[in-house]
């Protein structure tokens, strides 16, 4: 997968840098963007849950704990609405399960011994993994979601106790129009792996399965389905044509 | 809620997160497993555009977010920077919002 940025490539720079801070300013204002939009929503998560009449520990404990915005969400609301918190915290990590995968895809990022491993698994998000995958440089790969990870949590888990304390007073963040960030920045950031052919179709047949069972299936499942999709490229293998193993440049973020 | 269905959404979202690092090291997977591993977190990350654009629940999400998306989209496509293609995708959506549009 190339990278989204590609200030690099352009102007052809090669100066040696710390392997750390593989980061650039455009990176750093990207992931700064991505952590301000979550940043709010955290806000309307803590305001929605005491206004809803839980119990402030409930929002806070959950945004650090849990971490992972959708299917707090949708937690929420199942106990909001008068459902069993078992049954909420079930309906959450069916929406979950894609961290999985997602676990897979950056386990190289997390290969540097146990404590990073251990603290490391907690960031695995929707956003850490799709700023990573979208960086072939293994140490940009580390930087960029160690970083995006971090600053997730930290302002996740502000936007929160905010949320908390302003509780009522706070507006409907979809009036702003940021439920259309979350798509946005994932879409800017598998775009470059969707070059590829072969990922193109598994990743568009499996969005379309996902999207027809939508109306019938609880929250979660049908981004499972997609995978699915992934039987348009595991196929043709067993013929030999192409694609085997194919470890060379192409789509692939070296998972 | 409850603490208790609270530390089991947590305790499970860290096994389902933990699985795949400390797993990884172990089985050593071929180069094509690896690949097919990233090919699937893409499928998952395009299946969540595509449901987070367009759903809401298990309906329609009305049409000024995958409008907004839609407007951001194509701006990245034409590769455009990736903060120019979210602020259009949102502001494209608050202004339909302003307009009526939901």
């Amino acid at each position: 997968m190339r990278s989204v940025w590609r200030t690099e490539a352009r102007r052809g720079l090669a100066w040696p840098r710390p392997v750390f801070y593989a980061l650039d300013r455009r990176l750093l204002r990207a992931i700064g963007l991505v952590v301000l939009a979550d940043g709010v929503v955290g806000v309307s998560f803590g305001a929605i849950a005491v206004s809803g009449g839980q119990p402030a520990w409930v929002p806070l404990v959950m945004s650090s704990a849990v971490f992972a915005g959708g299917a707090q969400f949708a937690a929420l609301y199942i106990v909001l609405g008068g459902g069993a918190p078992a049954a909420a915290a079930l309906a959450g990590l069916v929406l979950n399960a894609r961290l999985l995968p997602f676990g897979f895809a950056v386990a190289d990022v997390l290969d540097r011994g146990w404590p990073a491993r251990l603290l490391g698994s907690h960031l695995v998000v929707d956003e850490s993994v799709a700023f990573a995958l979208a960086e072939r440089d293994p140490a940009r790969r580390r930087a960029v979601f160690w970083t995006c990870g971090a600053a997730l949590f930290v302002v996740w888990n502000l936007g929160t106790a905010l949320g908390v304390l302003a509780g009522r007073a706070v507006g409907n963040p979809d009036a702003l129009g940021l439920d259309a960030a979350s798509p946005m920045v994932l879409l800017a950031l598998v775009l470059p792996a969707l070059r590829e052919p072969a990922v193109r179709w598994a990743a568009l047949t499996g969005a379309a399965i996902a999207l027809a069972a939508t109306p019938f299936l609880p929250g979660g499942l049908p981004v499972l389905l997609a995978l699915a999709g992934l039987a348009a490229v595991a196929m043709p293998l067993p013929g030999g044509r192409g694609r085997r193993g194919r470890p060379k440049a192409g789509a692939e973020g070296q998972a | 809620m409850t603490i208790f269905a609270i530390l089991l959404l947590a305790g499970g979202t860290y096994a389902l997160r933990a699985a795949g690092p400390s797993l990884a090291g172990r089985i050593a997977p071929s180069a094509r497993v690896r690949w097919l591993l990233s090919v699937a977190a893409a499928v998952l990350l395009c299946a969540l555009v595509a449901t987070s654009a367009l759903t809401s629940g298990h309906g329609f999400a009305g049409w000024a977010r995958p409008a907004g998306v839609l407007a951001g989209g194509v701006l990245a496509v034409r590769r455009a920077p990736f903060l120019a293609a979210v602020v259009v995708a949102v502001a494209t959506t608050a202004t339909l919002r302003l307009l009526g549009v939901s």
